[in-house]
Protein backbone atom coordinates (compact mmCIF):
# COMPACT_ATOMS: atom_id res chain seq x y z
CA UNK A 1 0.00 0.00 0.00
CA UNK A 2 0.95 2.98 -0.92
CA UNK A 3 0.45 6.39 1.17
CA UNK A 4 0.16 9.49 -0.95
CA UNK A 5 1.24 12.45 1.05
CA UNK A 6 0.92 14.42 -1.75
CA UNK A 7 -2.86 14.27 -2.34
CA UNK A 8 -3.01 15.62 1.23
CA UNK A 9 -0.44 17.99 0.52
CA UNK A 10 -2.90 19.21 -2.70
CA UNK A 11 -5.68 19.41 -1.03
CA UNK A 12 -4.15 21.18 2.58
CA UNK A 13 -5.58 24.38 2.29
CA UNK A 14 -9.16 23.25 1.66
CA UNK A 15 -8.87 21.22 4.68
CA UNK A 16 -6.88 23.68 6.60
CA UNK A 17 -10.62 26.10 5.12
CA UNK A 18 -12.62 23.08 6.48
CA UNK A 19 -10.44 23.14 9.91
CA UNK A 20 -11.89 27.08 9.88
CA UNK A 21 -14.90 26.18 9.90
CA UNK A 22 -15.48 23.14 12.11
CA UNK A 23 -13.82 25.64 14.77
CA UNK A 24 -15.96 28.88 13.84
CA UNK A 25 -19.17 25.97 13.38
CA UNK A 26 -18.25 24.61 17.23
CA UNK A 27 -17.25 27.90 19.25
CA UNK A 28 -20.33 29.20 17.74
CA UNK A 29 -22.70 26.39 18.87
CA UNK A 30 -20.90 25.79 22.29
CA UNK A 31 -21.91 29.27 22.97
CA UNK A 32 -25.44 29.59 21.90
CA UNK A 33 -25.86 26.06 22.68
CA UNK A 34 -24.77 27.23 26.29
CA UNK A 35 -26.51 30.56 26.75
CA UNK A 36 -29.53 28.60 25.49
CA UNK A 37 -28.97 25.29 27.51
CA UNK A 38 -29.09 27.71 30.86
CA UNK A 39 -33.02 28.89 29.78
CA UNK A 40 -33.50 25.69 29.06
CA UNK A 41 -32.55 23.81 32.60
CA UNK A 42 -34.04 26.95 34.74
CA UNK A 43 -37.73 26.17 32.61
CA UNK A 44 -36.82 22.31 33.29
CA UNK A 45 -36.35 23.57 37.21
CA UNK A 46 -38.80 25.68 37.42
CA UNK A 47 -42.11 25.22 39.84
CA UNK A 48 -44.57 26.32 37.48
CA UNK A 49 -45.86 23.36 35.17
CA UNK A 50 -46.12 25.32 31.85
CA UNK A 51 -42.48 25.74 31.94
CA UNK A 52 -41.21 22.97 33.19
CA UNK A 53 -43.73 20.59 30.88
CA UNK A 54 -41.93 22.33 27.81
CA UNK A 55 -38.27 22.05 28.38
CA UNK A 56 -38.43 18.85 29.46
CA UNK A 57 -40.27 17.68 26.17
CA UNK A 58 -37.03 19.64 24.79
CA UNK A 59 -34.49 17.76 26.58
CA UNK A 60 -36.21 14.30 25.77
CA UNK A 61 -36.61 15.01 21.76
CA UNK A 62 -33.12 16.73 21.39
CA UNK A 63 -31.91 13.43 23.50
CA UNK A 64 -33.74 10.97 22.39
CA UNK A 65 -33.30 11.48 18.34
CA UNK A 66 -30.31 10.91 16.61
CA UNK A 67 -27.86 14.09 16.00
CA UNK A 68 -28.15 13.54 11.69
CA UNK A 69 -32.02 13.43 12.01
CA UNK A 70 -31.83 16.70 13.69
CA UNK A 71 -29.62 18.39 11.47
CA UNK A 72 -31.81 17.17 8.36
CA UNK A 73 -34.90 18.42 9.99
CA UNK A 74 -33.31 21.95 10.72
CA UNK A 75 -31.33 21.75 7.45
CA UNK A 76 -34.16 20.48 5.00
CA UNK A 77 -36.95 21.95 7.88
CA UNK A 78 -36.62 24.66 10.14
CA UNK A 79 -34.06 26.94 8.09
CA UNK A 80 -36.10 26.91 4.59
CA UNK A 81 -39.27 27.52 6.88
CA UNK A 82 -37.88 30.64 8.52
CA UNK A 83 -35.59 31.67 6.30
CA UNK A 84 -36.78 31.31 2.54
CA UNK A 85 -34.11 29.26 1.41
CA UNK A 86 -31.74 26.85 2.83
CA UNK A 87 -28.11 27.19 4.17
CA UNK A 88 -25.91 24.99 5.26
CA UNK A 89 -23.60 26.76 7.85
CA UNK A 90 -26.94 28.21 9.33
CA UNK A 91 -28.45 25.02 9.40
CA UNK A 92 -25.33 23.65 11.11
CA UNK A 93 -24.86 25.82 13.83
CA UNK A 94 -28.71 25.93 14.23
CA UNK A 95 -29.28 22.00 14.98
CA UNK A 96 -25.76 21.49 16.95
CA UNK A 97 -26.97 24.76 19.08
CA UNK A 98 -30.01 23.58 20.18
CA UNK A 99 -28.90 19.81 20.52
CA UNK A 100 -26.23 21.29 22.68
CA UNK A 101 -28.69 23.25 24.24
CA UNK A 102 -30.22 20.02 25.63
CA UNK A 103 -27.04 18.87 27.28
CA UNK A 104 -25.42 21.59 28.86
CA UNK A 105 -29.07 22.07 30.18
CA UNK A 106 -28.42 18.80 31.84
CA UNK A 107 -24.92 19.87 33.14
CA UNK A 108 -26.78 23.01 34.43
CA UNK A 109 -29.28 21.38 36.54
CA UNK A 110 -26.99 19.15 38.13
CA UNK A 111 -24.60 22.00 38.61
CA UNK A 112 -26.95 23.90 40.63
CA UNK A 113 -28.46 21.35 42.37
CA UNK A 114 -25.50 20.42 43.77
CA UNK A 115 -24.70 23.43 45.50
CA UNK A 116 -25.96 23.12 49.18
CA UNK A 117 -29.40 24.61 50.34
CA UNK A 118 -28.22 26.73 52.78
CA UNK A 119 -26.41 28.85 49.92
CA UNK A 120 -29.61 30.12 48.82
CA UNK A 121 -31.03 30.57 52.18
CA UNK A 122 -28.21 32.72 53.29
CA UNK A 123 -28.78 35.06 49.95
CA UNK A 124 -32.50 35.13 50.47
CA UNK A 125 -31.91 35.81 53.68
CA UNK A 126 -29.67 38.67 53.11
CA UNK A 127 -32.40 40.61 50.39
CA UNK A 128 -31.55 38.75 47.59
CA UNK A 129 -33.92 38.00 45.16
CA UNK A 130 -33.84 34.63 43.49
CA UNK A 131 -32.57 36.09 40.12
CA UNK A 132 -29.93 37.81 41.95
CA UNK A 133 -28.82 34.59 44.47
CA UNK A 134 -28.39 32.71 41.15
CA UNK A 135 -26.04 34.89 39.74
CA UNK A 136 -24.07 35.84 43.02
CA UNK A 137 -24.24 33.03 44.87
CA UNK A 138 -25.28 29.72 43.06
CA UNK A 139 -23.88 30.26 39.51
CA UNK A 140 -20.24 31.20 40.44
CA UNK A 141 -19.64 28.07 42.30
CA UNK A 142 -22.06 25.61 40.03
CA UNK A 143 -19.86 26.47 36.85
CA UNK A 144 -16.58 25.40 38.63
CA UNK A 145 -18.29 22.54 38.99
CA UNK A 146 -19.88 22.20 35.34
CA UNK A 147 -16.67 22.30 33.96
CA UNK A 148 -15.24 18.97 33.57
CA UNK A 149 -18.83 18.26 32.25
CA UNK A 150 -19.20 21.45 30.09
CA UNK A 151 -15.50 19.91 28.73
CA UNK A 152 -16.80 16.68 28.05
CA UNK A 153 -19.65 18.39 25.86
CA UNK A 154 -17.65 20.73 24.22
CA UNK A 155 -15.12 17.53 22.82
CA UNK A 156 -18.04 15.44 21.78
CA UNK A 157 -19.20 18.66 19.93
CA UNK A 158 -16.18 19.11 18.02
CA UNK A 159 -16.79 15.12 16.66
CA UNK A 160 -20.53 15.83 15.92
CA UNK A 161 -19.92 18.38 13.86
CA UNK A 162 -18.44 16.24 11.49
CA UNK A 163 -22.05 15.33 10.74
CA UNK A 164 -22.92 18.58 9.00
CA UNK A 165 -20.61 17.45 6.05
CA UNK A 166 -23.72 15.51 5.01
CA UNK A 167 -25.48 19.10 4.16
CA UNK A 168 -22.52 20.63 2.89
CA UNK A 169 -21.04 22.43 5.29
CA UNK A 170 -17.67 23.13 4.18
CA UNK A 171 -16.00 21.49 7.21
CA UNK A 172 -13.04 19.45 7.54
CA UNK A 173 -15.37 16.22 6.57
CA UNK A 174 -17.36 17.70 3.47
CA UNK A 175 -13.54 18.26 2.06
CA UNK A 176 -11.97 14.74 3.22
CA UNK A 177 -15.39 13.46 1.01
CA UNK A 178 -14.25 15.78 -1.95
CA UNK A 179 -11.08 14.61 -1.44
CA UNK A 180 -12.19 10.98 -1.63
CA UNK A 181 -14.47 11.23 -4.60
CA UNK A 182 -11.73 13.52 -6.82
CA UNK A 183 -8.96 10.89 -6.33
CA UNK A 184 -10.70 7.68 -5.68
CA UNK A 185 -8.48 6.65 -2.69
CA UNK A 186 -9.62 6.09 1.26
CA UNK A 187 -6.73 6.13 3.61
CA UNK A 188 -5.39 9.74 2.84
CA UNK A 189 -8.80 11.82 2.89
CA UNK A 190 -9.77 9.84 6.39
CA UNK A 191 -6.51 9.67 7.83
CA UNK A 192 -6.14 13.70 7.21
CA UNK A 193 -9.22 14.21 8.91
CA UNK A 194 -9.01 11.72 11.87
CA UNK A 195 -5.88 13.83 12.42
CA UNK A 196 -7.34 16.85 12.31
CA UNK A 197 -10.27 16.21 14.37
CA UNK A 198 -7.67 14.67 16.95
CA UNK A 199 -5.26 17.44 17.12
CA UNK A 200 -8.03 19.78 17.78
CA UNK A 201 -9.44 17.61 20.44
CA UNK A 202 -6.49 16.93 22.11
CA UNK A 203 -5.38 20.98 22.43
CA UNK A 204 -9.19 21.44 23.71
CA UNK A 205 -8.99 18.74 26.40
CA UNK A 206 -5.65 20.51 27.47
CA UNK A 207 -7.12 24.18 27.60
CA UNK A 208 -10.22 23.19 29.26
CA UNK A 209 -7.44 21.10 32.25
CA UNK A 210 -5.70 24.35 32.25
CA UNK A 211 -9.16 26.44 32.86
CA UNK A 212 -10.07 23.55 35.46
CA UNK A 213 -6.71 24.29 37.16
CA UNK A 214 -7.50 28.04 37.27
CA UNK A 215 -10.73 28.26 38.62
CA UNK B 1 -44.65 50.94 72.06
CA UNK B 2 -46.14 48.84 69.19
CA UNK B 3 -44.15 45.34 68.85
CA UNK B 4 -41.46 45.00 65.93
CA UNK B 5 -42.63 41.30 65.53
CA UNK B 6 -46.27 40.33 65.88
CA UNK B 7 -47.40 36.68 65.52
CA UNK B 8 -50.69 35.34 65.84
CA UNK B 9 -52.18 31.93 65.68
CA UNK B 10 -49.35 30.94 63.23
CA UNK B 11 -48.87 27.16 62.15
CA UNK B 12 -47.03 25.30 59.89
CA UNK B 13 -47.03 21.94 58.50
CA UNK B 14 -45.72 19.73 55.97
CA UNK B 15 -48.71 17.28 54.68
CA UNK B 16 -50.14 15.60 57.88
CA UNK B 17 -47.10 16.57 59.70
CA UNK B 18 -48.01 19.29 61.87
CA UNK B 19 -44.79 21.03 63.70
CA UNK B 20 -46.00 24.59 64.21
CA UNK B 21 -49.71 25.08 66.14
CA UNK B 22 -51.52 28.20 66.79
CA UNK B 23 -48.35 29.94 67.92
CA UNK B 24 -49.40 33.82 68.83
CA UNK B 25 -46.37 35.57 70.13
CA UNK B 26 -45.30 39.21 70.17
CA UNK B 27 -41.68 40.81 70.51
CA UNK B 28 -40.26 44.36 71.35
CA UNK B 29 -37.81 46.72 69.78
CA UNK B 30 -34.15 45.54 71.58
CA UNK B 31 -35.73 42.76 73.27
CA UNK B 32 -33.56 39.11 73.18
CA UNK B 33 -35.75 36.33 73.05
CA UNK B 34 -34.57 32.94 73.57
CA UNK B 35 -36.17 30.24 72.11
CA UNK B 36 -35.79 26.33 73.76
CA UNK B 37 -36.69 23.04 73.33
CA UNK B 38 -36.50 19.54 72.63
CA UNK B 39 -35.18 18.57 68.70
CA UNK B 40 -38.37 18.64 66.63
CA UNK B 41 -40.23 20.86 68.64
CA UNK B 42 -40.30 23.37 66.04
CA UNK B 43 -38.36 26.47 66.59
CA UNK B 44 -36.18 26.47 64.15
CA UNK B 45 -39.29 26.21 61.91
CA UNK B 46 -41.06 29.32 63.93
CA UNK B 47 -37.79 31.22 63.65
CA UNK B 48 -37.83 30.02 59.62
CA UNK B 49 -41.23 31.43 59.20
CA UNK B 50 -40.19 34.94 60.80
CA UNK B 51 -37.99 35.58 57.57
CA UNK B 52 -40.46 33.65 55.14
CA UNK B 53 -37.68 30.69 54.16
CA UNK B 54 -40.53 28.42 55.55
CA UNK B 55 -44.01 29.42 54.06
CA UNK B 56 -46.63 29.42 57.04
CA UNK B 57 -49.44 27.29 56.47
CA UNK B 58 -51.69 29.26 58.71
CA UNK B 59 -52.13 32.69 61.16
CA UNK B 60 -49.83 36.23 60.40
CA UNK B 61 -46.63 37.42 60.88
CA UNK B 62 -45.98 41.29 60.92
CA UNK B 63 -42.96 42.79 61.08
CA UNK B 64 -43.02 46.71 61.90
CA UNK B 65 -46.33 46.16 61.35
CA UNK B 66 -46.40 44.79 57.34
CA UNK B 67 -48.22 41.57 57.21
CA UNK B 68 -45.57 39.43 55.47
CA UNK B 69 -48.87 37.24 54.14
CA UNK B 70 -49.95 40.19 52.55
CA UNK B 71 -49.23 39.75 48.49
CA UNK B 72 -48.19 43.53 48.32
CA UNK B 73 -45.58 43.04 50.96
CA UNK B 74 -42.28 43.07 49.88
CA UNK B 75 -40.36 39.96 51.11
CA UNK B 76 -37.04 40.89 50.18
CA UNK B 77 -37.45 44.21 51.44
CA UNK B 78 -38.25 42.91 54.56
CA UNK B 79 -35.59 40.12 54.40
CA UNK B 80 -32.88 43.26 53.99
CA UNK B 81 -34.29 44.15 57.37
CA UNK B 82 -34.35 41.25 59.23
CA UNK B 83 -30.41 39.44 59.29
CA UNK B 84 -30.21 35.44 59.68
CA UNK B 85 -27.02 33.39 61.17
CA UNK B 86 -27.34 29.78 60.59
CA UNK B 87 -26.18 26.91 61.98
CA UNK B 88 -24.17 25.57 58.97
CA UNK B 89 -22.78 29.36 58.77
CA UNK B 90 -23.34 28.88 55.24
CA UNK B 91 -20.70 31.12 54.00
CA UNK B 92 -20.02 32.15 50.37
CA UNK B 93 -17.31 29.33 49.63
CA UNK B 94 -16.52 31.16 46.46
CA UNK B 95 -15.97 35.04 47.86
CA UNK B 96 -13.34 36.09 50.50
CA UNK B 97 -14.13 37.36 53.68
CA UNK B 98 -14.62 40.44 53.02
CA UNK B 99 -16.39 40.02 49.47
CA UNK B 100 -18.94 37.62 51.52
CA UNK B 101 -19.85 40.47 53.62
CA UNK B 102 -20.14 43.53 51.16
CA UNK B 103 -21.84 41.91 48.57
CA UNK B 104 -25.19 42.08 50.31
CA UNK B 105 -24.94 45.98 50.36
CA UNK B 106 -23.51 46.72 47.15
CA UNK B 107 -25.86 44.49 45.52
CA UNK B 108 -28.96 45.13 47.44
CA UNK B 109 -28.54 48.35 48.72
CA UNK B 110 -26.59 49.78 46.30
CA UNK B 111 -24.15 51.25 48.24
CA UNK B 112 -20.64 52.66 46.88
CA UNK B 113 -18.28 49.56 47.08
CA UNK B 114 -16.21 52.15 49.42
CA UNK B 115 -18.14 52.68 52.09
CA UNK B 116 -19.49 49.03 51.94
CA UNK B 117 -15.60 48.12 52.49
CA UNK B 118 -15.46 50.68 55.15
CA UNK B 119 -18.51 49.44 56.89
CA UNK B 120 -17.59 45.84 56.60
CA UNK B 121 -13.85 46.28 57.87
CA UNK B 122 -15.77 47.85 60.96
CA UNK B 123 -17.73 44.82 61.37
CA UNK B 124 -14.56 42.44 61.03
CA UNK B 125 -12.71 44.63 64.09
CA UNK B 126 -15.88 44.32 65.67
CA UNK B 127 -16.21 40.27 65.68
CA UNK B 128 -12.25 40.30 65.93
CA UNK B 129 -11.29 39.16 62.49
CA UNK B 130 -10.32 42.42 60.79
CA UNK B 131 -7.22 40.35 59.63
CA UNK B 132 -9.28 37.67 57.79
CA UNK B 133 -10.91 40.15 55.44
CA UNK B 134 -8.65 38.58 52.71
CA UNK B 135 -8.91 34.75 53.88
CA UNK B 136 -11.58 32.48 51.62
CA UNK B 137 -14.40 30.51 54.54
CA UNK B 138 -13.02 27.56 53.73
CA UNK B 139 -9.43 28.68 56.09
CA UNK B 140 -11.55 29.37 58.99
CA UNK B 141 -12.43 27.56 61.56
CA UNK B 142 -16.05 27.21 62.84
CA UNK B 143 -15.93 30.14 65.62
CA UNK B 144 -14.45 32.91 62.84
CA UNK B 145 -17.06 31.45 60.14
CA UNK B 146 -19.32 32.13 62.15
CA UNK B 147 -18.38 35.45 63.13
CA UNK B 148 -18.00 36.22 59.83
CA UNK B 149 -21.69 35.10 59.13
CA UNK B 150 -22.84 37.55 61.88
CA UNK B 151 -21.03 41.02 60.76
CA UNK B 152 -22.61 39.51 56.74
CA UNK B 153 -25.89 39.79 58.48
CA UNK B 154 -24.85 42.63 60.58
CA UNK B 155 -23.55 44.35 56.98
CA UNK B 156 -27.14 45.18 56.02
CA UNK B 157 -28.15 46.78 59.08
CA UNK B 158 -30.92 44.82 60.26
CA UNK B 159 -33.21 46.03 62.73
CA UNK B 160 -33.68 42.37 63.61
CA UNK B 161 -31.36 39.30 63.83
CA UNK B 162 -32.27 35.84 63.99
CA UNK B 163 -30.37 33.01 64.98
CA UNK B 164 -30.61 29.60 64.33
CA UNK B 165 -28.51 27.68 66.94
CA UNK B 166 -25.56 29.18 66.03
CA UNK B 167 -23.01 27.60 67.64
CA UNK B 168 -24.47 23.52 67.55
CA UNK B 169 -22.29 23.14 64.96
CA UNK B 170 -18.99 24.28 66.61
CA UNK B 171 -16.17 22.52 68.38
CA UNK B 172 -16.77 23.14 72.42
CA UNK B 173 -13.68 25.53 72.72
CA UNK B 174 -15.18 27.89 70.03
CA UNK B 175 -18.83 28.61 71.17
CA UNK B 176 -17.96 30.71 73.68
CA UNK B 177 -16.18 33.39 70.76
CA UNK B 178 -19.25 33.22 69.55
CA UNK B 179 -21.64 34.02 72.12
CA UNK B 180 -19.30 37.10 73.11
CA UNK B 181 -20.31 38.22 69.72
CA UNK B 182 -23.83 37.94 70.15
CA UNK B 183 -23.76 39.49 73.66
CA UNK B 184 -21.95 42.45 72.59
CA UNK B 185 -24.90 42.45 70.24
CA UNK B 186 -28.18 42.10 72.75
CA UNK B 187 -26.17 45.08 74.77
CA UNK B 188 -26.13 47.75 72.11
CA UNK B 189 -29.92 46.87 71.76
CA UNK B 190 -30.12 44.91 68.65
CA UNK B 191 -33.76 42.74 69.12
CA UNK B 192 -32.70 39.45 68.42
CA UNK B 193 -34.37 35.95 67.99
CA UNK B 194 -31.96 33.30 69.11
CA UNK B 195 -32.85 29.12 69.02
CA UNK B 196 -30.04 27.84 71.05
CA UNK B 197 -29.30 25.07 73.50
CA UNK B 198 -27.19 27.31 75.29
CA UNK B 199 -28.62 27.65 78.65
CA UNK B 200 -25.84 29.57 79.88
CA UNK B 201 -26.21 32.08 77.37
CA UNK B 202 -30.37 32.51 77.41
CA UNK B 203 -30.02 32.96 81.47
CA UNK B 204 -27.64 35.47 81.24
CA UNK B 205 -28.39 37.38 77.99
CA UNK B 206 -31.77 36.75 77.54
CA UNK B 207 -34.73 39.38 78.19
CA UNK B 208 -37.18 36.74 77.83
CA UNK B 209 -37.12 32.69 77.21
CA UNK B 210 -39.47 30.67 75.32
CA UNK B 211 -40.24 27.38 76.01
CA UNK B 212 -41.35 25.04 72.94
CA UNK B 213 -42.35 21.84 72.79
CA UNK B 214 -44.46 19.73 69.94
CA UNK B 215 -45.24 22.85 67.68
CA UNK B 216 -46.68 24.28 71.38
CA UNK B 217 -45.68 27.83 73.18
CA UNK B 218 -45.58 25.39 76.13
CA UNK B 219 -43.93 28.12 78.61
CA UNK B 220 -42.45 31.80 78.30
CA UNK B 221 -41.02 34.08 80.54
CA UNK B 222 -38.14 35.68 82.05
CA UNK B 223 -34.59 33.68 82.33
CA UNK B 224 -35.56 33.57 85.90
CA UNK B 225 -38.85 32.46 85.07
CA UNK B 226 -38.37 30.09 83.23
CA UNK B 227 -34.92 28.17 85.02
CA UNK B 228 -35.81 28.96 88.33
CA UNK B 229 -39.74 28.64 88.90
CA UNK B 230 -41.07 26.61 85.66
CA UNK B 231 -44.30 26.42 85.93
CA UNK B 232 -44.88 23.34 83.78
CA UNK B 233 -44.19 19.99 84.03
CA UNK B 234 -43.09 19.48 80.45
CA UNK B 235 -40.90 22.85 81.11
CA UNK B 236 -39.55 21.08 83.98
CA UNK B 237 -38.75 17.54 82.50
CA UNK B 238 -37.02 19.39 80.10
CA UNK B 239 -34.72 21.86 82.00
CA UNK B 240 -34.12 18.30 84.52
CA UNK B 241 -32.22 16.95 81.39
CA UNK B 242 -30.16 20.02 79.95
CA UNK B 243 -29.26 21.63 82.78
Amino acid sequence: MDFRFDIIWDYAPLLLKGTLYTIAISISSILLGSILGLGVSFGKMSSRRFLRWPMQSYVNFFRGTPLLVQIYIVHFGLIPLLYGKTNALIAAITALSLNAAAYTAEIYRAGIQSIDKGQMEAAKSLGMTHAQAMRFVILPQAIRRMIPAFGNEFIVLVKDSSLVALITAPEIMYWSNAMKAQYIRVWEPYLAAAFIYFVLTYFLSKLLAAVERKV
Amino acid sequence: MKPIIEVTELSKAYGDNVVLKNISVDIDSKEVVVVIGPSGSGKSTFLRCLNLLEEPTGGNIAIEGKSLMDKSTSITKIRTEVGMVFQQFNLFPHLKVLDNITLGPIQIRKWPAQKAKSKAMELLDKVGLADKANAFPASLSGGQSQRVAIARALAMEPKIMLFDEPTSALDPEMVGEVLAVMKELAKEGMTMVVVTHEMGFAREVGDRVIFMEQGYIVEQGTPEQIFERPQQERTKAFLSKVL
